[in-house]
């Protein structure tokens, strides 16, 4: 059990991750989480007035049904399947976020962005806000995230998806590199 | 009632993958975005060439799904400005948050209920590119 509770290795991790998109593609289903939000934004109405969320949106049901699966298993991992691991980060990373003031891990998120203390600070919701809506934003506008371009999309030789994820990187390394330092 | 447990159960397989292999972790992608571990790129490297091989081996062998149906992938419209725009911006929030859209969610699940903040900008992000997309080069 020890293997399981402890944090997986890269390539254990990669692999479950890769079956999971081929046991979707053999349940007639092609792995993109991101879909999930045009889904909701569809199910709370917005195909009345905008007509990229107009289409049947219970054709995504199974997708929310992954959704609601891949709460759950942060749930269970969390409370079942854990042996208290801190992240094990690198030094030069935790040395560089030193820097910006976040400390070394003592859980799985940074308790200065994942607490409620800065959640309910007025910084701190402008700061979760526009993280998310730039994920929704340009999740939407690439047509896809990590689930769909990056793994299903690379698994399939697809170029587009390879210029997506190019561009995942250049708004990553200017976030990590020249903006995060300003607004942590 | 198994055409909907089936993909609830590859969900919690999802949750449970992305807890353990700590790729839910802000840490573990300011990490990837600073090049300071394999970490990240071994997980993505690693399912890619699960999937790579997978793909060559349904289409080599025209294999068809559970109901019987061939498995189609559809090859996704070619453009520049789309994903190299959204891309980017899609990375913004990325390194911002630590998370993708499925990570928002099992984190929520690992007990972090301030990833609604997350959650919600997400939903607001997609209206606003449903509402914007006709504007937008593509």
């Amino acid at each position: 059990m020890d293997f399981i509770l402890a944090p997986w290795s890269w390539h254990v991790s990669g692999a479950v991750i890769g079956f999971i998109m081929i046991l979707l593609l053999f349940f007639g289903k092609s792995f993109g989480f991101s879909a999930n939000l045009r889904t909701m934004c569809s199910m709370a109405g917005a195909g009345k007035s905008v007509s990229f969320f107009k289409f049947d949106w219970k054709k995504q049901t199974w997708n929310l049904l992954f959704l609601v699966g891949a709460v759950v298993g942060g749930y269970i991992a969390n409370t079942w399947l854990s042996d208290g691991s801190v992240v094990d980060i690198s030094e030069n990373t935790i040395r560089d976020l030193a820097a910006l003031g976040i400390s070394a891990p003592t859980e799985i998120q940074p308790t200065e962005i994942f607490s409620w203390s800065f959640a309910s600070s007025l910084k701190g919701i402008l700061f979760l806000v526009i993280g998310g809506f730039l994920v929704g934003f340009g999740a939407r506008y690439a047509g896809g995230c990590t689930s769909g371009h990056a793994i299903s999309g690379l698994s399939d030789l697809q170029i587009p998806s390879l210029i997506a994820v190019v561009g995942f990187f250049i708004g990553g390394l200017i976030m990590t590199h020249l903006i995060l330092p300003f607004i942590l | 009632m198994l055409k909907f447990l089936k993909f609830i159960v590859a969900g919690i397989l999802f949750g449970i993958v992305m807890t353990k292999s700590e790729a839910i972790s802000w840490f573990r992608i300011q990490e990837m975005f600073r090049f300071q571990s394999f970490h990240m790129y071994g997980i993505i490297f690693t399912a890619i060439a699960v999937g790579l091989i997978a793909v060559q081996l349904i289409k080599r062998f025209q294999l068809r799904d559970i109901g019987g149906n061939p498995i189609i992938f559809n090859p996704k419209d070619m453009s520049i400005p789309r994903y190299l725009i959204g891309g980017s911006i899609f990375g913004l929030g990325w390194a911002m948050t630590g998370a993708c859209p499925g990570p928002m969610f099992v984190n929520f699940g690992y007990g972090y209920g301030m990833m609604l903040l997350i959650i919600v900008g997400a939903l607001i992000g997609t209206l606003m590119y449903g509402v914007l997309r006709t504007k937008l080069p593509h």
